[in-house]
């Protein structure tokens, strides 16, 4: 169907080195790597959505210019691509945005109508159901990726191109969508789908191409061994999960909420986190998440009272509360989490003046802290005088990681989707700071859209629905079982309430 | 309105990684605009190089003219650090104008309510106060304005620039205006500062002045957490936010400063020439200041630089007026913000990666 070898830089930076990928017409290849190993390039590159800088492409069987290869023409050769963030413009309806550029006309009048009825019958047919008339931006992130999976399938595409598209959704959306993905493929069409969760791939592919810092290292004819491809994923062994520690029975609370509101996006929570414990909130993303975290932090006004160790900082500012002893990590570390232009090292002591000095900074201090900090994180390169813009997803997020967790004399923790578009080995190493802290006798919340995370991690989940809390399960003496795993992802979605 | 403004400056607000890249696009910049003058210098049908030669050599060997362009980088470098520490804070202060003109109102007036008799050490640091105090107490109000009421400081400074310059001029006449002439009742003399005596060039000891402001935002930007916290304030609100660094209260002092840097330019003016109030002195300095920030990268050192050029191109430009029109000389200062705006994105996009 499609075969290429690509190169690709940004500046300096390769981001593909001869990355080659071979799909066969009809099969389901998953295309893996950890973060920053360019696959999202790579398919962008095959669906023209931007240009390679060389290399060679066939599609169907005929050879390619890559500098020439761009979007029309891939549109032209039936292929398909539902990118990360989504392209739909978000003041349109599905339908006007479906039929962007190829607006289907009477005379000189837009036709809306007929295509609206044939995406909505389209996506019935598909077990994809979608609203054409609704408006993108009041759609789910779920909802909307349904929206251009079916509009790209309405353009026939043939080839069907999917980045990380199980990133936004709930349990139960991924396996009905990896379920879709099976039954277009029986019916002919194509699909590479990019995602870095091993048991999707299990799921769903057919084959396997793995990615690792723009190289192509493996390639699966089946998606039986999974193991395999996480080794060959990560160059090495898989680092395996961090243990919670043992929680004291009689150990007080570093965190309390009561009655917490935000609008109308959260109310009335109610919910302690004791010395010791790392206690996740899980939830479809959109459920009050984003308005927890930034009550607790003081990023936002609310209501109730928020405690922090035995200080009430209801109405207390941001810089006071971490004064308190408050370590917030931002969902997003591209928005509030960083200051993307600028060192990692004058990331690390952001707003930090027990380490700077009130005043003049001290420059010495500076570089010795983070300097050590670097070490102690594995951030790579391992230069504090780099720019963050520069460094991977995993090792922005562990500059985060590292300026929050290396507060004095911590008593809370929250932790937003801490480990969100970041590698494997990084992964472990943010799941060992944030066990490492709660040892240290810090109260952690976790907030993540992974459930899988949460149950790696947490004493205790509770489940945030609509803005309020839901039901919450507790962890046995040897752990979490599958019947507390399922009761979750069924409060997660509003099936159970408990 | 919001949005198109931020479009516009957006290629200004870039913060600046990497030194390397900044002077490059300087660079680009000034070799961009000096192949433009050339080819205005052939339309009008002299030879560029002659006209360029012309211009240096006339102004290295002219004591007078080498005076002027310090006299005129002096107002230069003060107004440009102004806008350009608001553009560190992420903010667009285009209030120069009226800020220079408060500094000149209050430095003036503050000076001529001196006795006499006053000696230099006290009375030069009250009027340098005054000229910052009057520059401030603009600079402090678009920024409260922006903080508490959210107008955006563009709105705004524009808005108070003709305020100010209506409400000075309504003063001047009112009460300082000596007998028929637009000049105000003359500064202590102890409040004067004295002329560098380039060849009888206004050239003064308020250069001393602006160099020193130079190191101090230089080093409250890079070496204190003040600067940090401005410069984080501009790069990315919400971080500065969530690691409890006080935005609104950033924003306001930052907008004061400086309001005050640009009110500063008017030592040079009233102390240093003039010793009395004038009706449009520093008139085009705080808006020239714009250019000088934008040129100099927003960089304090790069600022010095981009004033010193810029005086150059306007006052060598007079030093060749039997060569060439002056309008020509006074095309090639926007000639020069243009060539930055179109630099700056062309050498980020050649050096900056993407995210893969």
């Amino acid at each position: 169907m499609i075969s290429a070898e690509l190169d690709k830089r940004y500046g300096v930076r390769e981001v593909l080195r001869k990355a080659q990928i071979a799909v066969k017409p009809g099969s389901v290849h998953a295309l893996v790597g950890e973060n920053g190993a360019g696959k999202s390039t790579l398919v962008k590159i095959l669906a023209g959505v931007i240009k390679g800088d060389g290399g060679t492409l066939r599609v169907d069987g005929s050879e390619r210019s890559v500098a020439s290869w761009n979007r029309a023409a891939a549109r032209a050769a039936g292929i398909g691509i539902v990118q990360q963030h989504g392209a739909f413009a978000g003041t349109l309806s599905v339908v006007e945005n479906a039929v962007l550029g190829v607006e289907p006309r009477r005379g000189p009048v837009l036709e809306l109508g007929d295509t609206a009825a044939k995406l909505a019958e389209l996506g019935r047919r598909i077990g994809l159901p979608i609203d054409p008339l609704a408006r993108t931006d009041e759609l789910s992130l779920g909802a909307a990726q349904r929206a251009e999976i079916v509009a790209a399938l309405h353009h026939g595409a043939k080839l069907l191109m999917l980045d990380e598209p199980t990133a936004v959704l709930a349990p139960v959306e991924v396996e009905g969508l990896l379920k879709t993905l099976r039954t277009l493929a029986s019916e002919g069409t194509t699909i590479v789908i990019v995602t870095h969760k091993l048991d999707e791939v299990r799921a769903v592919a057919d084959e396997v191409t793995v990615l690792r810092a723009g190289e192509t290292v493996a390639t699966f004819a089946s998606a039986r061994d999974v193991g395999a491809i996480a080794r060959a994923m990560v160059g090495g062994n898989v680092p395996t999960a961090a243990q919670a520690p043992r929680l004291r029975d009689d150990a007080a609370p570093c965190l309390a909420l009561e009655r917490v509101g935000v609008g109308g996006a959260l109310h009335d929570i109610e919910l302690s986190v004791r010395a010791g414990e790392l206690v996740g909130i899980a939830g479809v993303d959109g459920n009050g998440q984003r308005e927890l975290a930034l009550a607790i932090a003081g990023l936002v006004p609310h209501g109730g009272r928020v405690r922090i160790g035995e200080h009430d900082v209801s109405r207390a500012s941001a810089r006071a509360r971490l004064a308190c002893g408050l370590a917030h990590i931002p969902e997003d570390r591209h928005h509030g989490g960083l200051v993307l232009d600028a060192t990692v090292a004058d990331n690390i002591v952001l707003g930090r003046t027990d380490v700077t000095g009130r005043f003049r900074i001290d420059r010495g201090r500076v570089a010795k802290f983070a300097g050590t900090q670097v070490e102690r994180l594995d951030i790579r390169p391992p230069e504090p005088s780099a720019i963050v813009r520069a460094l991977s997803g995993g090792n922005q997020q562990k500059v985060v990681i590292a300026r929050e967790l290396s507060r004095p004399a911590l008593k809370a923790v929250i932790a937003s989707q801490p480990t969100r578009g970041v590698d494997l080995g990084a992964v472990a190493r943010i799941h060992e700071q944030l066990v490492q802290v709660a040892k240290a006798g810090a109260g952690v919340l976790v907030i993540s859209a992974d459930l899988d995370e949460l149950l790696a991690l947490c004493h205790r989940i509770v489940v945030l629905l609509r803005g309020r809390t839901v039901g919450e399960r507790t962890a046995g003496a040897d752990g979490w079982d599958e019947q507390a795993r399922a009761a979750l992802g069924a409060m997660m979605t509003g099936a159970q309430a408990a | 309105m919001n949005r198109h403004w931020e479009v516009l400056f957006d290629f200004a607000r870039r913060p600046s990684s990497g030194t390397k890249r900044e002077v490059q696009a300087a660079l680009i910049a000034l070799l961009l605009s000096l192949a433009f003058g050339s080819a205005l210098m052939l339309v009008v049908g002299k030879s560029p190089a002659t006209v360029w030669w012309a211009m240096l050599s006339r102004t290295a060997t002219t004591p007078y003219v080498l005076g002027q362009v310090l006299y005129k980088a002096t107002a230069l470098v003060l107004t440009g650090l102004a806008v350009s520490v608001a553009l560190d804070a992420g903010l667009f202060n285009i209030g120069g104008e009226a800020q220079l003109t408060a500094g000149v109102l209050a430095c003036s007036v503050v000076g001529a309510a001196l006795p006499a008799s006053t000696p230099a050490i006290v009375a030069l640091p009250i009027c340098v106060l005054a000229a910052a105090a009057g520059g401030a107490a603009i600079g402090a109000a678009i920024g409260i304005l922006r903080v508490t009421r959210q107008a955006h400081e563009v709105i705004t400074s524009i808005m108070l620039n003709a305020i100010v310059a209506g409400m000075t001029l309504w003063i001047g006449n009112t009460v300082l205006f000596q007998g028929g002439t637009t000049r105000g009742p003359a500064i202590a003399p102890g409040a004067e500062l004295s002329l560098l005596g380039l060849g009888g060039s206004p050239a003064n000891a308020a250069v001393l002045l602006a160099l020193a402001i130079v190191i101090v935002v230089w080093w409250l930007r890079a070496r204190t957490t003040w600067g940090q916290a401005w410069l984080a304030v501009g790069r990315d609100v919400d971080a500065a936010r969530s690691v409890g660094i006080s935005v609104g209260r950033i924003q306001i002092l930052v907008m004061t400063a400086s309001g005050a840097l640009a009110g500063l330019a008017a030592t040079s003016f009233v102390l240093g020439h003039k010793h009395a109030f004038e009706e449009g002195l520093g008139r085009g300095m705080g808006f020239l200041g714009i250019a000088a920030a934008l040129l100099g990268r927003a960089h304090p050192i790069g600022v010095g630089i981009a004033s010193l050029v810029l005086a150059f191109l306007s006052t060598g430009g007079l030093a060749v007026s039997d060569l060439i029109p002056k309008e020509l000389t006074e095309m090639l200062q926007g000639i020069v913000v243009l060539a930055i705006a179109t630099a700056a994105p062309w050498v980020e996009r050649n050096s900056e990666g993407a995210p893969a």
